[in-house]
């Protein structure tokens, strides 16, 4: 495809005081490409995704974005250039309606747009997260796959080129979970590049072309998820080391 | 989002009427009412400016005084030398040019360092410019001598009222006012949207201070003499908090709810008990505190959607049981 790849991570690290969450880890995602990030609790997937939005600034690496240097860069220029997110706790915009919290992924970043034509491309964004017809709901009041639902709508509504997906399928239960796989493949279809920390084994093994395997904060495995999750240092890190 | 709903038609033309009948009190008096009315304007004013700003980000500023003042000292200095419209925009620019400095080095702190730094600015500008006059001139105070009257003062007043009114209101229609929305509900959702949240609240911090500067300049003529203490007075900046958020400050015209009434009930006490002003004054602000928590606008929303308040009031009721 194309000469460099989309988002390239080199050699990020991130320190709390003593603590290194993140830990000297490189790796980088093609145009097209859904990445899963994966691996047990408290392994530094979190930290990692908002090295990359700019919630938090790495302590020593370098991230680009579509050839461009990204590192430390604030959160709304990163999103400018292109990368939307979604959050591990949802965050709606509690006194906004449903579209109105679409229409703030729409209006500030990526590609942006404001007025008739925004209420448009909102409307259409409900609609394709299941959410038709609920653009004047309050979204403080919504139910907690709902809130999820617009929050992917929000992070959607800026057309962006890279998409972070933070435990967006945790918390659902199985029929709603078949729903969000089936959103998520629905995005991948259409070409959309997206890095997505998850827990749900099932959704990573359906959905993600490869996976990144993430322990106590260093990159331990690399590759398709089905060889990935058959390595002996996955398992030993996820179930401990007598058991591999 | 971009067309007119027939509401707010409606509000223009209320609005209109009340200017119209505002501007032509001059025409039936031209003692006490209009004096009262030059203050009313003077607060609906400043009041409705500071809710530009802290209405939507919530941050509380004490710097009221230091831009009125410099709106008054841009007159005071000027006045000899350059027409008066002239130093009134000057003051607007000077003012908000010191509110995106001030901004620039205070919005990114929390609150409360942001209300002692806006404090500590008026009275940092104030001993600044007594210092100079004390150091380069020979004199503490400045004379303003103009033409203008009472009535012209007013009318001056109620134009920059109408500007305030028309600014908020096509900020709340631009992305900036739904950024400030955005702001107001989450931060962190507003940065990783596109927002630059910085800067977002120092333009409004520019905006809420040059008219609050322009104001200052408007109303130099009217005191005549001009002189530190009483251009930066920081009971100024404190009045202004109270009045706003006793009016209520969710919306740009909340802070004219809680100004009329409360001029003139201060001017009502300081006229039949002179003695004991402060003290009624005080046991007023508690009472007002105490009924109307949300301000005067909380009292009119109630009123205006009775269903809502007897659900809310309905479904507390249910919880406490």
């Amino acid at each position: 495809m194309t000469a460099h790849p989309l988002l390239s991570v080199e050699h990020a690290q991130k320190r709390f005081g003593g603590l290194i969450a993140v830990n000297e880890v490189s790796f980088s995602v093609k145009q097209g490409e859904l990445v899963g990030l994966i691996g047990p609790n408290g392994s530094g997937k979190t930290t990692m995704l908002n090295l990359i939005s700019g919630l938090l600034k790495p302590s020593a690496g370098r991230i680009s974005f579509g050839g461009e240097e990204i590192t430390g860069l604030p959160a709304y220029q990163i999103a400018r250039r292109g990368i939307a997110r979604t959050f591990q706790l949802v965050r709606p915009l509690a006194s906004l309606s449903a579209i109105e919290n679409v229409i703030a992924g729409a209006a500030f970043g990526h590609v942006r747009i404001w007025g008739p034509d925004a209420y448009r491309e909102a409307e259409i964004l409900l609609g394709r997260v299941g959410l038709s017809g609920r653009g004047n709901a309050p979204s403080g009041s919504m139910t907690y796959i709902d809130q999820k639902r617009l929050e992917l709508a929000r992070a959607l509504a800026g057309n962006p080129r890279l998409l972070l997906l933070d435990e967006w399928l945790a918390g659902l239960n199985p029929t709603e979970l078949r729903i969000g796989i089936d959103l998520i493949a629905g995005l991948r279809d259409e070409g959309r590049t997206i890095v997505m920390v998850e827990h749900v084994m099932d959704a990573i093994r359906s959905l993600c072309d490869r996976c990144i395997v993430m322990s106590s904060g260093a990159k331990i495995a690399d590759g398709s998820a089905h060889d990935v999750l058959a390595q002996p240092e996955v398992i030993s890190a996820y179930l401990g080391s007598e058991d591999a | 989002m971009t067309q007119m709903r027939s509401q707010e038609w409606w509000t223009l033309a209320v609005a209109a009427i009340g200017l119209a009948v505002a501007a032509a009190i001059p025409l039936y008096d031209d003692g006490y009412y209009l004096s009262l009315s030059v203050n009313i304007a003077i607060y609906v004013v400043l009041c409705t400016a500071w809710t530009i700003f802290s209405g939507p980000t919530h941050y509380i500023s004490l710097a009221t005084a230091a831009f009125f003042g410099i709106g008054q000292y841009t007159v005071g200095l000027g006045i000899e030398s350059y027409p008066f419209a002239v130093l009134v925009a000057t003051a607007g620019v000077i003012a908000a040019a010191l509110a995106i400095v001030v901004g620039m080095a205070t919005l990114r702190l929390s609150g409360v360092y942001f209300v002692i730094f806006t404090l500590g600015l008026a009275e940092l500008v104030r001993q600044v410019v007594t210092w100079l006059q004390t150091n380069f001139t020979n004199a503490v105070g400045l004379y303003v001598f103009t033409d203008f009257g009472e009535k012209h003062v007013l009318w001056m007043l109620l134009a920059l009222a109408a500007v305030i009114y028309a600014t908020g209101w096509l900020i709340n229609r631009s992305r900036l006012g739904f950024a400030m929305r955005i702001i107001g509900n989450d931060e962190t959702v507003a940065r990783h949207v596109g927002i630059n949240v910085a800067w977002s609240k120092v333009v409004l911090f520019a905006v809420s201070g040059a008219f609050i500067g322009i104001a200052g300049a408007i109303l130099a003529p009217r005191y005549a003499y001009i002189e530190p203490p009483s251009a930066f007075n920081p009971v100024l900046s404190f009045q202004v908090v109270i009045m706003a958020l006793l009016g209520g400050t969710s919306r740009l015209w909340g802070p004219l709810l809680g100004v009329i009434p409360f001029t003139i009930l201060f001017d009502f006490i300081s006229a039949h008990f002179p003695n004991h002003t402060s003290l009624l004054i005080g046991f007023a602000f508690v009472a007002i505190v105490y009924a109307l928590p949300r301000g005067v606008i909380g009292l009119v929303d109630d009123l205006r959607r009775p269903q809502a308040g007897a659900e809310k009031a309905r479904t507390s009721a249910e919880a406490t049981q």
